[in-house]
């Protein structure tokens, strides 16, 4: 056997998913932008991912501004740096921190649940019904979640980066006895808008890729119930490594301006 | 003379290495019930699903009133398909929507229909299928295989189609219920005045609801007349099929121990 031949065909394979995953990405952005928009479904995919995630995201930013606040103590101590503590946990949310643990958390959370209720649909045949009662399943389906994904998840963050900075005040004031409006005070003035808006702007790319892996995957779920479970781990791992991948991307984008 | 409602010409699909369709040819008249037969594997849903637009066939022509539909889509593909109502073999409800939405859903989607009249004309078809308004109310969970399949019928007909498909109408049924369901068919398709295309392997069912039986066998049609004949047809396939013996020419594929 020629030794070469798995490489080849691992390379093809990669390939025709690349390929499918790029007509998939283009059918749902087509149907994004074309009626008929089914706003009942929006405004309930809308509320799902922005309300509903609300209580995770917020939670998970609290304690990561917590945690940068007692880190950065920790190791710029060291240096007599105390002072920057506002200044490191208002840039690390509001830039990384932020957009990238709410992007995972609601991969985690609304990822695998589309992956998990279309790969369902598809087993069951839903899918097919949708299209024999003249409904085309990527506007009904794929859009609404896309495009609430895409505007929900800056909403989100931008909360988020609140109440992460919140995080880090709660730490320096209350355990660490740094004054209340000092804090207050140097992390306005170290924010920029490019810094939130850099952030928002990750947060949309990851709402876009959550729900478009979420979907992709759901949609070409095969083979009942061990099919919508690979469906679901799939929809996870990949919208997880993209958000990462991506995350540098941007950042290297806005850090070049 | 008379433009068949459905044709299919010398249709043939493969997946991968194995033939699944091989050169069907099939006639369906206006107002006609033809029910197709065959084993597992021998390609009736593939069919099903080809004339539905699920599934492109590799070669061959299908006409949906003289109109050749294969490699349509969009606008052209929805419009053909509001001639269709489709019972799917497990029902294939939404179970995000309750029991009337199902049953409505070609009416408020496909036909942009008022959401009240839908229901009005949602509650006619369930009770035309022996449900009463409180099921209307209740998620398709909620419901046992033989009600699944009466809503399933009442959403096939809400549209009044001109053709519909039945898919294994009786499987997973008991024979008294699969006897009503066959009743309703029969009823709902005589006063719709529709064409009738059904798979099936239950024989009974077959006699009961068709004019017409055809038999598929290795993705081929061997056999095509009228259900008072399939007992006189001269076909040794079809004589070891309706009989359901194992000695004959049709050998299941069974690894030998």
């Amino acid at each position: 056997m020629n030794p070469f031949q798995p490489v080849g065909k691992a390379f093809l394979g990669f390939l025709e998913a690349t390929g499918k995953i790029a007509l998939f990405t283009f059918l749902s952005i087509s149907h994004c932008a074309r009626p008929p928009f089914y706003f009942r479904l929006l405004g309930r995919q809308m509320i799902d991912i922005g309300y509903y995630s609300l209580p995770v995201v917020g939670m998970t930013t609290l304690f990561a501004g917590m945690a940068l606040g007692l880190q950065t103590y920790a190791g710029f101590s060291r240096f007599s740096a105390e002072g920057a503590i506002a200044k490191v946990v208002a840039l690390g949310i509001t830039r990384e921190l932020g957009p990238v643990l709410a992007g995972l958390m609601v991969a985690g959370r609304i990822g695998a649940a589309m992956a998990a209720e279309l790969g369902t649909m598809r087993v069951t045949e839903q899918i097919d019904a949708l299209d024999t009662l003249s409904t085309n399943p990527f506007k009904y389906l794929i859009a609404p979640r896309i495009i609430a994904g895409f505007t929900m998840l800056p909403l989100l963050v931008f909360v988020g980066d609140i109440i992460g900075v919140f995080g880090g005040y709660i730490v320096s004031v209350y355990k660490l006895g740094f004054n209340p409006g000092v804090y207050i005070s140097e992390t306005f003035k170290v924010l920029e808008f490019v810094d939130v808006f850099s952030g928002l702007v990750k947060a949309a790319t990851f709402g876009f890729i959550v729900t478009l892996m979420g979907c992709y995957h759901g949609y070409n779920s095969r083979g009942g119930a061990q099919g919508v479970g690979a469906a679901t781990t799939n929809a996870v791992v990949s919208a997880s490594i993209l958000i990462l991948i991506f995350n540098y991307i941007i950042t290297e984008l806005f850090l070049s301006a | 003379m008379t433009t068949p409602k459905i044709k299919l010409t010398d249709v043939h699909k493969r997946f991968g290495d194995k033939v699944v369709l091989d050169g069907i040819d099939l006639e369906i008249t206006p107002g006609e019930s033809l029910v197709i037969i065959g084993g597992s594997g021998s390609g009736k849903s593939v069919t099903l699903k080809c004339i539905l637009g699920l599934l492109t066939p590799d070669s061959g022509t299908i006409e949906i009133d003289g109109e050749s539909i294969v490699g349509m889509s969009g606008a052209d593909r929805e419009r053909v398909n509001r001639k269709f109502g489709m019972l799917f073999q497990g029902g294939a409800l939404f179970d995000s929507l309750p029991v009337w939405e199902n049953v409505a859903f070609g009416l408020i989607q496909g036909h942009r229909m008022n959401r009240n009249k839908a229901k009005d004309i949602a509650l006619e078809k369930l009770a035309a299928v022996g449900l009463s308004a409180e099921v209307g109310e209740l998620s398709p969970a909620e419901l046992s295989g033989g009600m699944q399949k009466r809503v399933g019928l009442a959403r096939a007909i809400a549209t009044e189609p001109e053709i519909i498909f039945f898919d294994e109408p009786t499987t997973g049924l008991d024979p008294i219920m699969g006897d009503i369901i066959n009743d309703l068919i029969v009823k709902c398709v005589k006063e719709l005045g529709a064409t009738a295309l059904s798979i099936t392997h239950d024989m009974a069912s077959a006699r009961k609801i068709s004019d017409h039986i055809a038999m598929l066998y290795k993705g081929k049609i061997i056999w095509v007349g009228r259900t008072a004949d399939i007992d006189h047809s001269g076909e040794p396939h079809v004589d070891q099929f309706i009989h359901g013996r194992a000695e004959g020419p049709i050998q299941m594929e069974l690894r030998r121990l």
